[in-house]
């Protein structure tokens, strides 16, 4: 159970970017989860709100979008969307050797922020 | 007045872990230091293997190093002191995996002169989940795996077998006893790690060290050839 990590590395993350935007607060934050990543998306919306408490991001939504597991296959060039617990051989071909293209990913896709009027859209976009 | 607006970050959540070991990797890259991670679950003999590893190195005229990650005890960095390598325990007080930045305090404040280290085991906590999420600065991430728990592991935790480079089949002493399918349990590695490289252990009886040792040997003078 290491989501309470990951949601305080969450938090810090989006805290300076939003902070660099000039935000006052933070209303949604989107996440984008791989399967494979290996984080259990119940346990991190709990940790969340925990770890959101006294921040610029209190109150604010989690949206996790959940990214399927794809591999493509060395040997026929398949693209296929797999289950996590029956290994990565190629369904197609039975091939042992694919490539994860996609299901790894624990990534911050975007944040929904506050600003002041007067903060400029140059200043909103550095980061 | 608030407006409200969309920031794209596309940003990894774990990139400050990920900064740090990187800037971690480029040293002991620079230095001619050899560093493995082991990740297993709690039980599958960690600390004995590195024992006998370590052991085997130091005997042969190596030098090495230890980061032992343990939740509460200091118990497995006693026993690997005893070997005569340079440990330094990480106790993370509950927490379930060793993140980098630990790493980097830890080794800044033992002050371990780096370029006189030529390999440097990270003893990561008995988890089999959590640990994946988190790069060390590893040359080579250590996965081992006892005939005790079944050959279907790397079926149930394909994501920590998946970002591993290396396995190490503990116990197969007992593997008999355990009616332990070591073949299937190998089909299962490569399931999910194909062609990943794959040792038979016994820290007890001693068996199957040796080839172990020897391709970490082997793989630190092809990464260092300078060294």
């Amino acid at each position: 159970m290491h989501e309470l990590s990951i949601a305080q590395s969450l938090v810090e993350a989006v805290s300076e970017a939003a902070l660099r935007a000039g935000a006052q607060r933070v209303t949604a934050v989107h996440l984008r989860l791989g399967v494979l990543a290996g984080v259990v998306k119940e346990a991190l919306l709990f940790s969340y709100d925990v770890a959101t408490q006294g921040t610029l991001l209190e109150g604010s939504t989690l949206h996790i979008e959940e990214v399927p597991l794809v591999i493509v296959c060395d040997a026929c060039g398949a693209r296929s969307t797999i289950p996590i617990n029956r290994g990565f051989a190629c369904p197609s071909c039975g091939a042992l050797h694919t490539r994860i293209v996609q299901g790894k990913e624990l990534e911050i896709a975007s944040v929904e922020i506050e600003v002041p009027e007067e903060v400029s859209d140059v200043e909103n976009t550095l980061a | 007045m608030l407006r409200t607006r969309l920031l794209e970050l596309r940003q990894g959540v774990l990139s400050k872990n990920d900064q740090i070991a990187e800037r971690l990797r480029e040293r002991f890259n620079s230095e001619g230091v050899l560093t493995l991670n082991f990740v297993s679950a709690p039980g599958s003999g960690k600390t004995m293997l590195l024992e006998r590893v370590l052991e085997m190195l130091i005997r042969a005229g190596h030098r090495v190093a230890v980061l032992a990650g343990d939740l509460e005890t200091d118990n497995d960095a006693q026993r690997l002191a005893r070997t005569g390598a340079l440990v330094r325990q990480i106790q993370t007080h509950g927490a379930c995996h060793l993140e980098a930045e630990w790493v980097q305090q830890h080794l800044n404040e033992a002050r371990w002169d780096l370029s006189d280290i030529e390999f440097l085991f990270i003893e990561n906590v008995g988890n089999l989940v959590c640990p994946s999420s988190y790069d060390l600065g590893e040359a080579l991430r250590v996965v081992l795996l006892s005939v005790t728990e079944g050959e279907d592991k790397p079926l149930k935790y394909p994501v920590l077998f998946n970002s591993a480079d290396v396995a190490v089949i503990t116990k197969i002493d007992l593997a008999e006893a355990v009616e332990c399918d070591l073949a299937l349990m190998k089909r299962n590695i490569h399931a999910v790690r194909p062609e990943m490289r794959i040792f038979e252990t016994s820290a007890k009886r001693n068996i199957g060290i040796q080839p172990f040792v020897a391709f970490l040997i082997e793989e630190r003078k092809q990464r260092f050839t300078f060294c």
